[in-house]
């Protein structure tokens, strides 16, 4: 419980992955943002479950 | 007529983004039609049914991105492809600290940022699963608004983040607070003492709106996503929100907002809701209590604020038809005429379940008919009606050619990151729909809510009169606006919603 309440103490650490616009807001909102440069992995969805897999 | 294309390798960008890009190319003088998408096979489609597709685009890969413009004169389709150009640099820059690069991956921004507590997932659904186990094995809570994630993958994720005692917001969770930043589709609400746990974005944007508008702000919104409180989910991140929020100073009351619970789940959040000391209020639209006294349950999202509301203040409070029914009654002789059905063609789905609740013991279900345009079906592969209202305008224009439709039941939903102007395009399309109506000598009403609030980027007042000025009856709340719309075609309700 100590990791849920301590998110919501202070604005977030954000990590944005997609929608530009929600680094933009986010970050006009008093989040501190690292928008990511994200695209679909070379294979498609398939290789990105199977990428998943190997993730630890 | 000239038809210019090029195609950037390697060079994804996002729906929003390039339907932005695309319309700020169709305004320019001489261009007649532009395409900015993706080299995905159902865009080689879109591109060739449009008459867009050239030979530079027919080799474009889904991680390539294709612009194209038809336009008068050659002069004319160049400048829209500079145009194009420098609306995606100029989107870029937005979020590209100067001289830095963007990193690639998740990995690539934790080494900018390695103290980053959260990550925020909005890629397209079949990617959005990995990007969530990934960021949840690297210790970030997930704000996960990509919908298209399988059932299966949810229940992992969740189980995931319960192991490693983080938050899984999501997946389709449309809006989130936390620590005062507005996550997603955002209205500007001021920090208080309401904690929201929400299983539907729309739902909680209604309810903090609402707040917001009788002088109440939030300490926190957790989003758990729409189906966390479905069987196979078991509200595996409704229980621990529940207990941060428990634990949260800030927070002086719980308010839980989602669809139905099932109703194997509902003892389970009861239970939960039992150990509280703070009060709670439970918003499940459709569900009702398994029967112990935790919480207090009510059907509506705006009874859901005003209970929490006179609860903070220790007023007493019993739900109500309407704000001002003085004002319906005065409305209502100028607003009637339309004969038919109520059709309901919403941007929220949780908006839309909470219409049908009201609508169908005052009209019976054959009476009205409701549409979620945000559901799955409909954003695969393109943008939310809140951020793209194209979609919802089109069904507004084949309504007034409907023989049947009497009364649109609509609602428009601001906040951060939505349609910068979502009332223009709607009531454009409610002026064609009613010239439509009116040639085949039929009249067409129409009723909505507005959810937003006055710090919102649209600016509430603007988007309300703009509705107002296409003859749009406009309440204060959406179950309003769908007891309204009964009234237009059933003025026997008068007695029992109005007491007259």
């Amino acid at each position: 419980m100590t990791a849920l309440t301590g998110v919501l103490g202070q604005p977030p650490r954000v990590v944005n992955l997609g929608l530009e616009v929600f680094a933009v807001e986010m970050e006009s909102a008093g989040a501190t943002v690292v928008h990511v440069d994200w695209r679909p992995p070379a294979g498609g969805p398939a290789v990105a479950a199977l990428l998943a897999r190997l993730d630890d | 007529m000239p038809l210019r294309a090029v195609v950037r390798r390697s060079s994804y960008r996002d729906s929003m983004v390039l339907m932005r890009v695309a319309e700020a190319v169709r305004v320019l003088p001489g261009v007649r039609e532009a395409a900015v998408l993706m080299g995905t096979p159902a865009n080689h489609e879109l591109l060739a049914s449009a008459g867009l597709a050239t030979t530079e685009t027919k080799d474009a890969a889904p991680g390539d991105l294709m612009i194209a413009v038809l336009a008068d004169t050659e002069s004319a389709a160049e400048a829209g492809l500079a145009e194009a150009e420098r609306v995606l640099a100029e989107r870029r820059a937005s979020v590209e600290p100067a001289g830095r690069s963007l990193p690639r991956t998740l990995d690539g921004a934790l080494r900018q940022m390695p103290d980053a507590n959260l990550a925020a997932i909005s890629v397209p659904g079949e990617y959005a699963a990995f990007e969530a186990q990934r960021a949840l094995r690297r210790g970030l809570h997930v704000f996960l608004f990509s919908d298209n994630v399988t059932l299966e993958d949810e229940i992992a994720l969740k189980r995931l983040a319960v192991e490693r005692g983080l938050l899984c917001m999501g997946p389709d969770c449309g809006t989130a607070y936390i620590g005062g930043v507005g996550l997603g589709f955002a209205n500007v609400v001021p920090r208080g003492r309401v904690g929201c746990v929400a299983a539907s974005g729309t739902g909680l944007q209604a309810v903090v709106a609402r707040l917001a508008a009788l002088g109440e702000g939030v300490s926190h919104a957790i989003g758990v996503g729409g189906r966390d409180l479905s069987a196979e989910v078991g509200g595996a991140m409704t229980v621990p929100a529940l207990e941060a929020l428990a634990a949260d100073a800030t927070t002086e009351i719980i308010v839980v907002i989602g669809k139905p619970a099932a109703p194997e789940i509902v003892p389970r959040l009861e239970t939960a809701i039992a150990r509280i000391a703070k009060p709670v209020v439970v918003c499940c639209l459709g569900a009702t209590p398994a029967g112990s006294a935790a919480g207090r349950w009510v059907s509506t999202l705006e009874d859901a604020a005003e209970l929490a509301l006179a609860t903070l203040r220790g007023q007493t409070w019993s739900p109500r038809m309407f704000t001002d029914p003085a004002d319906v009654r005065a409305r209502l002789p100028r607003a009637r005429g339309p004969r038919g059905t109520i059709l309901g063609l919403y941007t929220g789905g949780t908006l839309a379940h909470e219409a049908g609740l009201v609508l169908a013991p005052l009209v019976g279900a054959d009476a009205y008919r409701l549409v979620d345009l945000g559901g799955d079906e409909f954003t695969r592969g393109r943008p939310h009606p809140m951020i793209d209202p194209s979609a919802r305008a089109a069904h507004v224009r084949q309504a007034g050619e409907s023989g049947d439709v009497g009364v649109l039941l609509v609602d428009l939903v601001l906040g951060r990151a939505v349609h910068p102007d979502p009332a223009t395009p709607l009531a454009e399309a409610i002026y064609d729909a009613r010239r439509a109506a009116a040639a085949r000598g039929r009249e067409l009403g129409v009723v909505a809510s507005v959810v937003g609030t006055d710090g919102d980027p649209q600016d509430l007042r603007r988007q309300t009169a703009t509705l107002q000025a296409a003859g749009v009856e406009v309440l204060p709340s959406n179950a309003q606006a769908a007891r309204f719309a009964a009234l237009l075609i059933r003025p026997d309700l008068d007695r029992s919603l109005l007491g007259s």
